[in-house]
C-alpha cells in the first residue's frame, strides 16, 4: 500500500518545522508551505488555498493523500493538522469544485493504481443507478461502530450506538440470565443480563453489532454485574442518546477472523496495533462534526418567551372562567405564535423561521414522534 | 474491563474530615404505632409499657420521650410479655415457644435495650426429641413468682415447669405434671380424661408460694410451690379462658368459652369446692363468645370493677371488638374498631395495700392505644402524647415545617386545645411516666404535616421523640358528600343494649376517596396554608383564633384550555357548600379553586408574600391571585398523544394495561376453540370457566422471561404532562432585573418558568395593592432525557437556596444574594442541573442514572451543621433513589458527598412516603402507622436519651443513670452505627480539641471546596468511561470552541443549544 511517496521523500526539511504543501487545482499546481507544529485553523488554510490558486469565488472541497496514499478530506480543523502532522515530508492537497466532487470518493484506494478499476467500477455502478447524489462524508450521521478493540479482550465487542437524531427505535430489550465464568475454582455461574429480543427493523438489528444472547458486560463504561435488570434499564435509558454497550456475543465465530485491516480509515479506534486483533468493523464514517458526536451531551432545548405580558387584563371580567388559549402546548405551536405576536423589532423572522425549520427537520423536536410505544416511568403520584 | 475515572473524589483527606463533621447517618426512633402488635405488658413498678409485634420487635415506653427498642433475632411473633417488676428486665415468649431475657442495660458509655438470654424448652424427659409431638411442650402461659427469680411456665401437655430466671435454666425437680395433680381430684372428676393445656398461672399477691393454676377443661388448683402440694381444688366444668385473684384472696373469678364468667370463693376447708358462687352469661341468653381475659379489681370506696374483653353476643355483635368494664351497676362496653390484644390496669401492686384502686385501663388494639382514666366519673379517654395511630386515616401525603415560630406554634396548639378540650385537662392522667427524658428542649420546633384519605391534615409536633398530635384540621365539611346522612341514620338505629360506646380513633373507612388530601404547603410567616386534594380541589386557609361563620368563595380553572378531543372519565368534582358556614378555631377555608377537569392535584406551592398560590394535575398547572380571587395562568402540559390522561384517576393505567391483556388472550382462546366448536350452550360455559381459571393462575404470564425494553423517553409517552413540581422564586428571569417568578416542572422533563408581574406592597402596608398580576412565559426548557422533573430550586449568588417568603424581609434568615449570578437547579429523575440564570445554560450536572442505573425519587435540600465547629454549615441536596439509598451532594458543584443506604428497595411506600427536613433529617413510612425518623446530619440527630431507675436485686437498689442510642432498628434493615456520638447541637468537646488545628481550613466558605471550572466539572461528574472521553478531555478546550461557533451558527437567538 504505501508506495509512492517515499520515492520522493527528501530528507531536506525532515528537521524543519516547514511543511512542503504541494496543492493541485485542475491542471494547476501551487507550492506554499505550512508550519508543521502550528498549523493553524482550517479556515485559514481554506482562504490561503483558494487565494493561491484564484478561485476565491467557487465552492471547493480540499483533500489530500495521506502516508497509505489514499484521498482523504480536509474540511475541518482535525483532519486539517492531521494532515500537516503526518505530512512526510510533502503535504499532497487536490482541490476540486464542489459540484464537481459529487462523483469523487474520497476514501480508500482513491489514489492507488491497482485498486483504480474497483474504483471506477464502484463508480459507474453508482452513476447507473440513476445518478444517486452520494453527498460528502461529513454529510452522513453514523449509526453504531465497534470502539475500543485495541483494548478488550477478543471475546468481548463494545458497540456504540448513536440515537442522535435517529428516527429508528433502538430496538432491543434485555433479561435476567445465568453467564459462566471460569474462576481459580473452576467454573462458577453467575447472574448475567442478556439481550433478550431485538425489535425488527430497530437500530440495534439493523447495526448486526448486536445479537439476541448476547450478554451485557457494561453500560457507557460501567460493569453491570451486581446490578439488578431494572438498575440496567434504567442506566441504558439514561444514556440512550450515545450507548455504548459492551457486550460478550453469543456467537463467537466471528472473533477469530484475523483480516487484515479493510482500510486505512482514519479513525481514531484504530492504529497498526489493532489491526492484529480488529474485529469485523462495520463501515463507520469518521468524518463528522467531532464536537457533534464525541460529546454525550444532549443539548436542552430552551426557548425565550416573548417577554411581554400577555394581555391578562382582558380576562379579568371572568375570574372563575377559563383563560384564553395563550399558552398552546405544543412547541411549534408557541413559535407560531409566537411568531404571529412578535414585534418584529426585535428577532429577525427568519431567525424564527429556520428555528421552525430545524425543527420540522429534526425527528428529536418534532412533537409528533412516530409511537414510542408505553415505557415505564415513574409514578406520577408521590405521596 | 478497562475503567476511566477522572481525577476521583475522597483523595483530599481534608475534605474527607469535614464529610464526618458534616455527614452521619443513623435511624434514630419510630414515631407512631408499632404495626400489627401481638404483646403487651407493664411494669406497675416502674410504670413502663412494652409492646410486642407479630415481627419480633419489642419496645418499651414511659414518659413522654422514654423510649427502648429491641428486636429479637428470629422475627417471630412476640406472644407474651412479663417485667420482672423495677428490675427493667423483660421475659418475652415467641411463638417457636422460646424465651428471651431483656434488659435495659449500661454498656461502654452508652447503654440500650438488648437480649441477655434465651431459652428453648426441651422435649419431656422420657421421651425422645422426635417423637414428642412439639405441641405438648408448647408454652402456653408465663407467670413470673413474686418469690426469688423463678418463673412458672405452663404447658400445652399440662405440665409445669419451672425456671431460675437469672439464669434462664430449668429447675428440674420442680416439675409438675398433670398427673400428680390429678392424684387430688375425686375420681368421678378425673373420669379418664386429661386436664388439657394450661390456660391460667397466677399467682398470689399476698403469699409468694401459693400459685393459682387452670386448666382447660376447667379445673382450678391452688398449688403450694413450698410444701409442693395441693391447697385446694375448685371443680369447674367449663372450658377455661382466663383467672384472676381477688386482692384479698377471698376470691377468684374465672372466665370461660361460653361467654361465662365465675367467681369462687375461697374457703379454707380442705373438701374441694363445686360450684362457683355467682356464675354469669354477661351477654346471654343467645350464645355468646368466649370471654378471653378477665380482671378484677376492687376499690376503696367500694365495689369493684369487672373488666373483660369479649363475651358478646355470638349472632348480633361477634363481629365487634369490645372491652367491658362493669362496677357496680354500671356496665360499659368499650366498642373498638379493631381486634383487641390485651388489656391491663394501671394500679396498686403493693401487697400492704387493701385495695386495688385502679386509676386507668389501658387497651392494646391492632392498630392503636386507648387508656381510659377509671378515677374519672364517665371513664373518659386519655389521649397519648405518644403512640398515635398515624393511620387513623391512610397517610396519603406529609411534609415538613422546619423552625415554626413560636406565635404560629402557640395558635396552632390552642386550637389543638379548643378541638379536644379533654388534651388540656388529662393531659397530666397519662398513667405511663416511667423514666425520665434527659433530652434537652428542642432548639426549634418542627412541625411534620400529614394528609389523609379522608381529606383530614394532622399536625403534628415532630420536634422530639415522642411524635405528639397538636391539631386536626377537616377539609370534608366544605363539600357535599353521600355518606352523611347513612352514618347518623346508623348511629340511631343502634339499641342500647349492649350499652356500646364507641372508643378510639382509628377509622380506616374514607367517605369518599375524592375528599383524599394529594399536597400541602403551609406557610409558616403568615399561617396561611394550601390544601389539595384527589378532586382537583385547591383549599386555601387561614389560621384564625377564633370561631366564625362565612362563606368560601369558589372559582374554577379550565387547565384543558379548549383542548379538544379529550373527554375526562374519572370521577365527578366534589360539589361544596354554599352559603356561610360555621368554622370552629383553627385553619379556616378562605378560598376553594376548582381545576378543571377534577384529576388530583399532583403539585402545589404557596407564596403568602405575593398571595399566590400555583397548583398543577395530570393536565397541567395553573396560578391563582386568592387575594383577588382571580386566576392569574392556566396552562396545559397535555401532549396531544396523551390518551390515559384524559381516562382519569391514574390506576386505570393499570387496568387499561390488564384488560388489553385480558382481550388479546381472549382472542386467542377463541381462535384455538373456534375450530372445534359446538353450538351449544355449554361452550360458553366452558369458555367462561376456562377463562375464570386462567385469571385465577396467570402462568402464561410469568412463563415468559421478565424483559425490559430499552428505548429513550419520546414526547408521547403517557402521563407526560403531569406536573411534577412547582416554585416561586424572586430571581432573574429576563435581563438584569430581579422579579417574581413561576417555575413547573412536568414528567416528561420540560420546565416552563414565568415571570410575574406582582404589584409591590405600599411601604408599611401588608397587603398589596389592588391590581392584577400577570404572568409572562420567560422561558421553556426541554430536558432532552425527558426524564421528569422532580425538584426546582433557584440559588443565590453565593449557590445558596433563595429564603422562604417573608424570611428576608423579616429578617429571619439571611438575606440572599442578589447581585446577580443566580443559577437554578434543576432535579429530575435522571440528573441533576444546574443552569445559569437568566440565560439558563448548563453550569453543572451530575448524571446519576446513568452512572448507578438508580432513579431519583425524592430530593431537598437540606443545611448540614458540622459537629466541630458551630457555625460552619453547608447547603446540601439531599436525594432518596428507587433503590432505597440517600445521597448527598454539593450544592452548587453537584459533587457527590456520601452515600447511606435507608430503605429496602422493595419497600415502594416507604420510598414513596419520605421527606426531609430542612436539617438533614428525614421521615419514612415503615409500616402504615409508622415513620421512621434519620438523620443525615452528624449535629442534627433527634433520638431517644432517657434515664430508668432501676433496682436490682443481685446488688441491691442502685439507681442508674441510662441512656440508650438505638443499636438496632424494629422494623426495616438495621444498621450499624458508627458515628462520634455528640447530640443535640453540642459540638463535643473531646472532638473540637482534637479538631482544632485543622479548623482554619475546614471553616472555609463551602463555595471554595466546590468551585470548579465548568470544564472540570464536567468531566468530574460525567464518569463516563471510553476512549473518546479521554479525548474530550484532552481537546476539552478546544471541542468547546468548536461548539460554540456551532451553536452561533445554528442556533437562532432565541434558542441555545447547551453543551
Amino acid at each position: 500500500m504505501n508506495r509512492s511517496f517515499h520515492k520522493s521523500q527528501t530528507l531536506r526539511f525532515y528537521d524543519c518545522s516547514a511543511v512542503e504543501v504541494k496543492s493541485k487545482f485542475g491542471a494547476e499546481f501551487r507550492r506554499f508551505s505550512l508550519n508543521r507544529h502550528k498549523p493553524g485553523k482550517f479556515e485559514d488554510f481554506y482562504q490561503l488555498v483558494v487565494h493561491t490558486h484564484h478561485i476565491s469565488n467557487t465552492e471547493v472541497t480540499i483533500g489530500y493523500a495521506d502516508v497509505h496514499g489514499d484521498l482523504l478530506p480536509i474540511n475541518n480543523d482535525d483532519n486539517f493538522c492531521k494532515a500537516v502532522s503526518s505530512a512526510n515530508p510533502l503535504l499532497r492537497v487536490f482541490i476540486q469544485k464542489r459540484e464537481e466532487a459529487d462523483h469523487y470518493s474520497f476514501g480508500a484506494g482513491t489514489l492507488s493504481r491497482k485498486k483504480k478499476v474497483l474504483v471506477t467500477l464502484r463508480e459507474e455502478g453508482l452513476r447507473r443507478r440513476a445518478h444517486l447524489d452520494i453527498s460528502l462524508p461529513h454529510d452522513f450521521r453514523p449509526v453504531s461502530s465497534i470502539i475500543d478493540v485495541d483494548i478488550l479482550p477478543e471475546t468481548h465487542r463494545r458497540v456504540r450506538l448513536y440515537r442522535h437524531g435517529c428516527e429508528k427505535p433502538l430496538g432491543f430489550y434485555i433479561r435476567d440470565g445465568t453467564s459462566v465464568r471460569v474462576t481459580p475454582h473452576g467454573l462458577e455461574k453467575v447472574p448475567g443480563i442478556f439481550i433478550s429480543r431485538m425489535v425488527p427493523g430497530g437500530l440495534a438489528e439493523s447495526t448486526g453489532l448486536l445479537a439476541v444472547n448476547d450478554e451485557v458486560l457494561e453500560v457507557n463504561g460501567i460493569e453491570v454485574a451486581g446490578k439488578t435488570l431494572d438498575q440496567v434499564t434504567d442506566m441504558m435509558i439514561a444514556n440512550s442518546h450515545n450507548l455504548i454497550v459492551t457486550v460478550k456475543p453469543a456467537n463467537q465465530r466471528n472473533n477469530v477472523v484475523r483480516s487484515s485491516r479493510t482500510s486505512g480509515s482514519s479513525g481514531q479506534s484504530t492504529d497498526s496495533a489493532a489491526s492484529h486483533h480488529s474485529l469485523p468493523v462495520a463501515h463507520v464514517l469518521q468524518n463528522f462534526h467531532p464536537d457533534e458526536m464525541e460529546s454525550d451531551e444532549e443539548a436542552d432545548i430552551v426557548i425565550e418567551g416573548t417577554l411581554e405580558p400577555q394581555s391578562v387584563s382582558k380576562m379579568q371580567g371572568t375570574p372563575s372562567g377559563s383563560l384564553s388559549r395563550a399558552n398552546g402546548s405544543s412547541l411549534a405551536h408557541r413559535l407560531q405564535r409566537d411568531l404571529a405576536l412578535h414585534n418584529p423589532g426585535r428577532e429577525s423572522h427568519g431567525s424564527i423561521h429556520r428555528l421552525l425549520c430545524s425543527l420540522k427537520a429534526d425527528p428529536r423536536h418534532s412533537l409528533v414522534l412516530p409511537q414510542g410505544g408505553v415505557e415505564e416511568h415513574g409514578p406520577a403520584v408521590t405521596l | 474491563m478497562m475503567k476511566f475515572r477522572f481525577r476521583r473524589q475522597g483523595a483530599d483527606p481534608q475534605r474527607e474530615k469535614l464529610k464526618q463533621e458534616l455527614f452521619a447517618f443513623h435511624k434514630t426512633v419510630e414515631h407512631g404505632f408499632p404495626n400489627q402488635p401481638s404483646a403487651l405488658a407493664f411494669d406497675p413498678e416502674l410504670r413502663i409499657m412494652a409492646i410486642g409485634t407479630r415481627s419480633g420487635a419489642v419496645k418499651i415506653y414511659g414518659a413522654p420521650g422514654v423510649e427502648f427498642t429491641g428486636l429479637h433475632r428470629d422475627a417471630a411473633t412476640v406472644t407474651q410479655m412479663h417485667f420482672l417488676p423495677g428490675q427493667g428486665r423483660l421475659l418475652t415468649l415467641l411463638d417457636d415457644s422460646s424465651l428471651h431475657l431483656w434488659e435495659i442495660v449500661h454498656h461502654n458509655g452508652c447503654a440500650h435495650l438488648e437480649e441477655a438470654l434465651s431459652f428453648q424448652l426441651p422435649s419431656r424427659p422420657g421421651f425422645d426429641g422426635a417423637s414428642t409431638p412439639s405441641s405438648l411442650t408448647r408454652i402456653t402461659v408465663v407467670l413470673l413468682m413474686a418469690a426469688g427469680n423463678t418463673a412458672a411456665l405452663g404447658t400445652e401437655g399440662g405440665s409445669i415447669y419451672f425456671l431460675d430466671v437469672t439464669t434462664l435454666t430449668l429447675l428440674e425437680r420442680q416439675t409438675l405434671s398433670p398427673d400428680e395433680v390429678l392424684r387430688s381430684v375425686p375420681d368421678d372428676y378425673r373420669c379418664g380424661k386429661a386436664l388439657g393445656p394450661v390456660e391460667s398461672l397466677q399467682g398470689h399477691l399476698r403469699d409468694p408460694t401459693k400459685i393459682l393454676i387452670g386448666y382447660s377443661r376447667g379445673l382450678l388448683v391452688i398449688w403450694n410451690q413450698a410444701a409442693q402440694c395441693v391447697d385446694h381444688i375448685f371443680l369447674g366444668n367449663q372450658q377455661l379462658e382466663s383467672l384472676c385473684w381477688g386482692r384479698n384472696s377471698g376470691t377468684i373469678i374465672s372466665s370461660h368459652s361460653d361467654g361465662s364468667y365465675a367467681i369462687w370463693p375461697m374457703d379454707t376447708g380442705g373438701s374441694p369446692t363445686l360450684q362457683p358462687s355467682i356464675a354469669t352469661i354477661p351477654y346471654g341468653p343467645f350464645p355468646c363468645k368466649a370471654i378471653n381475659k378477665i380482671l378484677w379489681r376492687n376499690c376503696e370506696s367500694g365495689g369493684h370493677f369487672i373488666i373483660f374483653s369479649g363475651g358478646m353476643p355470638r349472632a348480633s355483635y361477634g363481629d365487634r371488638h369490645c372491652v367491658s368494664v362493669l362496677r357496680a351497676e354500671t356496665l360499659v362496653t368499650l366498642d373498638f374498631t379493631s381486634r383487641i390484644i390485651d388489656f391491663f390496669t394501671v394500679h396498686s401492686t403493693r401487697p400492704e395495700d387493701e385495695f386495688d384502686d385502679p386509676q386507668a385501663l389501658a387497651v392494646l388494639l391492632e392498630e392503636e392505644l386507648v387508656v381510659l382514666d377509671l378515677q374519672t366519673p364517665g371513664w373518659p379517654s386519655v389521649p397519648a402524647p405518644y403512640l398515635a395511630p398515624l393511620h387513623s386515616s391512610a397517610i396519603t401525603c406529609s411534609a415538613h415545617v422546619a423552625n415554626v415560630p413560636a406565635k404560629l406554634w402557640a395558635r396552632i396548639v390552642s386550637a389543638g386545645e379548643q378541638q379536644s378540650p379533654q388534651l388540656i385537662s388529662s393531659a397530666s392522667s397519662w398513667p405511663i411516666t416511667g423514666g425520665r427524658n434527659l433530652a434537652q428542649e428542642p432548639s426549634q420546633r418542627g412541625l411534620l404535616l400529614t394528609g389523609h384519605e379522608d381529606g383530614t391534615v394532622r399536625f403534628w409536633d415532630a420536634s422530639g421523640v415522642a411524635l405528639r398530635p397538636l391539631y386536626k384540621l377537616s377539609t370534608a365539611g366544605l363539600f357535599q358528600t353521600d355518606c352523611e346522612h347513612t352514618d347518623s341514620l346508623g348511629q340511631a338505629a343502634e339499641d342500647d343494649w349492649p350499652p356500646f360506646r364507641k372508643v378510639g380513633c382509628f377509622d380506616p373507612y374514607s367517605d369518599d376517596p375524592r375528599l383524599g388530601v394529594q399536597k400541602v404547603a403551609l406557610c409558616k410567616y403568615t399561617a396561611q396554608m394550601v390544601v389539595a386534594g384527589t378532586a382537583g380541589q385547591v383549599l386555601v386557609l387561614e389560621l384564625s383564633d377564633v370561631p366564625t361563620e362565612q362563606a368560601v368563595s369558589v372559582a374554577s380553572i379550565d387547565l384543558l384550555q379548549d383542548r379538544e378531543g379529550f373527554t375526562w372519565k374519572g370521577h365527578e368534582r366534589l360539589s361544596p357548600r354554599t352559603g356561610p358556614l360555621p368554622w370552629p378555631a383553627g385553619f379556616q377555608p378562605r378560598v376553594l379553586v376548582q381545576c378543571l377537569p377534577p384529576a388530583a392535584v399532583t403539585a402545589v406551592t404557596l407564596h403568602a408574600e405575593w398571595s399566590l398560590v400555583a397548583f398543577g394535575t395530570s393536565h397541567g398547572f395553573g396560578l391563582f391571585d386568592y387575594q383577588r380571587k382571580s386566576p392569574v395562568l392556566a396552562r396545559c402540559t397535555l401532549h396531544p398523544n396523551d390518551s390515559l390522561a384524559m381516562e382519569g384517576p391514574l390506576s386505570r393505567v393499570k387496568s387499561l394495561k390488564k384488560s388489553l391483556r385480558q382481550s388479546f388472550r381472549r382472542i386467542r382462546k377463541s381462535r384455538v376453540s373456534g375450530k372445534k366448536r359446538v353450538a351449544n350452550a355449554n361452550s360458553k360455559l366452558q369458555e367462561a370457566n376456562a377463562q375464570l381459571a386462567e385469571q385465577a393462575c396467570p402462568h402464561d404470564v410469568e412463563m415468559t422471561p421478565v424483559q425490559r425494553r430499552i428505548e429513550p423517553r419520546s414526547a408521547d409517552d403517557s402521563l407526560s404532562g403531569v406536573v411534577r413540581c412547582l416554585y416561586f422564586a424572586d430571581t432573574f428571569l429576563r435581563d438584569a432585573h430581579h422579579g417574581p417568578t413561576m417555575w413547573a416542572g412536568t414528567n416528561s422533563g420540560s420546565v416552563f418558568a414565568y415571570a410575574l408581574e406582582v404589584p409591590a406592597a405600599v411601604a408599611g402596608g401588608e397587603k398589596r395593592p389592588e391590581r392584577a398580576v400577570e404572568a409572562v412565559l420567560g422561558k421553556e426548557v426541554q430536558l432532552m432525557h425527558r426524564a421528569p422533573v422532580v425538584a426546582i430550586a433557584v440559588l443565590d449568588g453565593r449557590g445558596r437556596p433563595l429564603p422562604e417568603p417573608y424570611e428576608a424581609s423579616r429578617d429571619l434568615a439571611q438575606a440572599p444574594d442578589m447581585q446577580g449570578g443566580h443559577a437554578v437547579l434543576i432535579a429530575s429523575e435522571e440528573q441533576f442541573k444546574v443552569f445559569t440564570l437568566p440565560k439558563v445554560s448548563a453550569k453543572t450536572k451530575f448524571k446519576l442514572t446513568a452512572h448507578e442505573g438508580c432513579r431519583v425519587r425524592k430530593v431537598a435540600l437540606a443545611t448540614f451543621a458540622s459537629v466541630a465547629c458551630e457555625d460552619y454549615a453547608e447547603t446540601c441536596l439531599a436525594c432518596l433513589t428507587n433503590l432505597g439509598d440517600v445521597h448527598v451532594f454539593s450544592v452548587p458543584g453537584l459533587r457527590p458527598q456520601v452515600q447511606y443506604s435507608c430503605i429496602r428497595k422493595e419497600d415502594i411506600s416507604g420510598i414513596a412516603s419520605c421527606v426531609f427536613t430542612r436539617h438533614g433529617q428525614g421521615f419514612y413510612l415503615i409500616s402504615p402507622s409508622e415513620f421512621e425518623r434519620f438523620s443525615l446530619s452528624a449535629r442534627n440527630i433527634t433520638e431517644p436519651l432517657c434515664s430508668l431507675d432501676i433496682s436490682w436485686p443481685r446488688d441491691a437498689t442502685r439507681a442508674r443513670v441510662q441512656e440508650s442510642p438505638k443499636l438496632s432498628q424494629a422494623n426495616g434493615n438495621p444498621s450499624i452505627i458508627l458515628a462520634p456520638q455528640s447530640r443535640d447541637g453540642s459540638p463535643d468537646p473531646t472532638l473540637k480539641g482534637a479538631d482544632t488545628p485543622e479548623l482554619p481550613e475546614s471553616t472555609l466558605s463551602p463555595m471554595s471546596i466546590d468551585s470548579a471550572t465548568s470544564a472540570d466539572t464536567t468531566l468530574d461528574t460525567t464518569g463516563d468511561v471510553t476512549v473518546e472521553d479521554v479525548k474530550d478531555f484532552l481537546g476539552s478546550e478546544e471541542s468547546e470552541r468548536n461548539l460554540r461557533n456551532l451553536t452561533e451558527d445554528e442556533a437562532p437567538t432565541c434558542t441555545i443549544l447547551i453543551k
